[in-house]
């Protein structure tokens, strides 16, 4: 069963092939075996996820059967879930019981999901080889000597080793879409202000967005028709029409302009991941597309201007983290002063504290305009070359990662080094932009992620695409060694 | 630019955090290699280019000023520290 994607899943419950209970019960039986190798999981709700399974089936009886009844999914331990541990991976949250339930989460329960766990991140999502998690590294389902990418690492192992049919993610600088590419699934991250940010604990409220890691872009397509829409609750929140993203996957795309911007093939590429990019565009020409080198001229500024506005708005978001009225506090405290600094001193990790640092320095007095301002407006050249590569075609492609799977620990003693893992993620997020990476081959036998950007608001097409590579490629469908 | 341990003890007071002596020259250290990333930065010009503060150039949606969320006291603290009598404790603030 945990071989079917959501799709076949829920033809399956559907037609009494098996039960949700029955299905939940495989699933769970597969986390309690394997992810003592992977630790994708932080937090299991074994018991919940039993009773959501029985409901469900008496739910499907009486024919009221929703999108995602019955179907087991694991949620990223960043978004908030009523009455279960919500960590965001971190010492600080490691005792915070959510009161409430995240936007995502509400529209999961709505649809009849079942919760099958929280996944494990990077902690508060700052990290790209969830390596600066609480609970620890999780390794990659493909190599477990290698990280799976973050922040989202542990769902994307989750899914990649067929512990749970589909994650829930989210994304600031790349965190849904290179952890799927470093673990061989599909990762999608929507145009900034389509998912709910409510009950998303933040990171950097201007770049955060959720997202699905599943196994297929349909997948994807059906768990963005749940996620998306408008919600009062998220200041950020776009009120927009959600359309059927299934209705448009199987659209033809001969004729599609494909642009490759020539900075995303340059120094720094590793040259298998290069090759089986290359690859994969060939395969897109067959399908009928052509292909256009594009430049996109400040792309060399993406990173530097991502490392001042996320400190800054983490500096600015994690505030709220003070030892008072939830979360970590220390003992004893002499004073105000100390309550503060020892909480969030023993509370937060190296990582998390060097954000912390460097956004609070650069919001200080003086320095404001240096560097808040100035990330801002290299924010909107780099959104302007977006906006120009567009008026020549309908979809930018290359590699997610520049390489493959790391070693764990390999980048650790370097943050800039590990900054650089997100080097052609990270400007779509400073443009607001959809954007997806796909299964599209491998390198020293791990896989690689093809990336594609469209422009905002056009999921159902960046999904169309992506799927139809899918139904003329078998990447998606390749299983690590070790997961039968 | 580098950020001396001086440095790194002023920012860290701003941004009240306690961070062990032991640890300020690997902070010193990585935080001046990120400032040095930044500052890639300087050598754009951006005279007369509009700050982007949200991606679709969207402005603060505004609602009425009215009562739209119910009390839940009780609820969010139920998870705090140290409450008493509905309030949440800290150490002794004024003399």
């Amino acid at each position: 069963m945990h071989n079917k994607t959501l799709a076949e899943l829920a033809q399956g419950l559907q037609q009494g092939d098996f039960s949700s209970v029955e299905l939940t019960q495989h699933f769970i039986d597969r986390i309690d075996t394997l992810d003592k190798t992977y630790n994708s999981f932080v937090t299991v709700t074994s018991e919940q996820a039993l009773q959501q399974a029985k409901q469900a089936d008496e739910q499907r009886a009486t024919g009221n059967a929703q999108t995602l009844t019955g179907i087991p999914i694991a949620q990223k331990d960043i978004f908030c879930t009523k009455g279960v541990r919500t960590s965001c991976g971190s010492k600080m949250l490691d005792n915070f019981i959510a009161p409430y339930d995240a936007n995502v989460v509400e529209k999961c329960n709505a649809a009849g999901a079942v919760l099958l766990g929280k996944t494990n991140m990077d902690e508060f999502a700052m990290g790209s080889s969830n390596e600066t998690s609480f609970y620890g590294p999780v390794k990659n389902p493909w190599d477990t000597n290698a990280v799976p990418g973050g922040s989202s690492g542990g769902s994307a192992a989750a899914v990649a080793a067929r512990l749970t049919p589909v994650a829930t993610a989210t994304d600031t600088g790349g965190s849904i879409r290179q952890p799927a590419s470093l673990c061989g699934v599909t990762g999608l991250k929507p145009t900034y202000g389509r998912v709910s940010r409510f009950g998303m604990i933040a990171f950097a409220s201007s770049l955060d967005q959720g997202g699905p890691i599943t196994r297929t872009a349909e997948d994807a397509a059906i768990m963005l028709n749940v996620m998306a829409g408008f919600d009062e609750r998220d200041s950020t929140s776009i009120n927009k029409d959600v359309p059927d993203y299934t209705a448009a996957l199987n659209d033809d795309i001969s004729g599609l302009k494909i642009g490759l911007p020539k900075e995303y093939f340059g120094e720094g590429l590793d040259t298998e991941v290069g090759k089986a990019i290359e690859a994969a565009i060939k395969e897109y020409e067959t399908l009928g597309a052509e292909v256009k080198e594009i430049t996109l001229p400040n792309s060399h500024l993406a990173v530097p201007t991502y490392y001042v506005v996320a400190p800054a708005e983490c500096s600015s978001n994690l505030s709220r983290f003070d030892g008072v009225r939830f979360g970590h506090r220390c003992d004893d405290p002499q004073d105000l002063e100390d309550l503060y600094k020892r909480s969030r001193g023993e509370g937060f990790g190296a990582e998390v504290k060097r954000r912390i640092m460097i956004g609070t320095y650069a919001l200080s007095a003086g320095y404001y305009d240096a560097y808040y301002l100035k990330a801002q407006q290299i924010r909107h050249l780099i959104s302007d070359d977006f906006h120009q590569a567009f008026n020549d075609v309908d979809v930018i492609m290359g590699p997610t990662s520049p390489t493959t799977a790391f070693g764990i620990g390999e980048k650790t003693d370097d943050p800039v080094t590990m900054y650089l893992s997100d080097i052609y993620t990270i400007a779509v997020n400073l443009a607001g932009l959809p954007g997806m990476s796909i299964p599209a081959g491998f390198a020293q036998n791990k896989p690689v992620g093809l990336h594609l950007i469209t422009p905002a608001f056009t999921e159902a097409k960046l999904l169309n695409i992506a799927h139809r590579f899918q139904q003329a490629s078998d990447w998606h469908n390749q299983a690590p060694a070790d997961i039968a | 630019m580098s950020l001396t341990p001086t440095d790194i003890e002023k920012i860290a007071h701003l941004a009240r955090l306690q961070i062990e002596e032991a640890d300020i020259p690997n902070y010193s250290r990585d935080l001046s290699n990120i400032i040095d990333l930044v500052d890639q930065m300087d050598a754009v010009d951006t005279s007369g280019v509009t700050p982007m503060a949200h991606p679709q150039d969207a402005v603060q949606r505004l609602r009425d000023d009215v009562v739209s969320e119910e009390n839940q006291r009780d609820t969010f603290q139920s998870i705090a520290p140290a409450t008493e009598d509905g309030l949440y404790l800290v150490p002794k603030v004024i003399e």
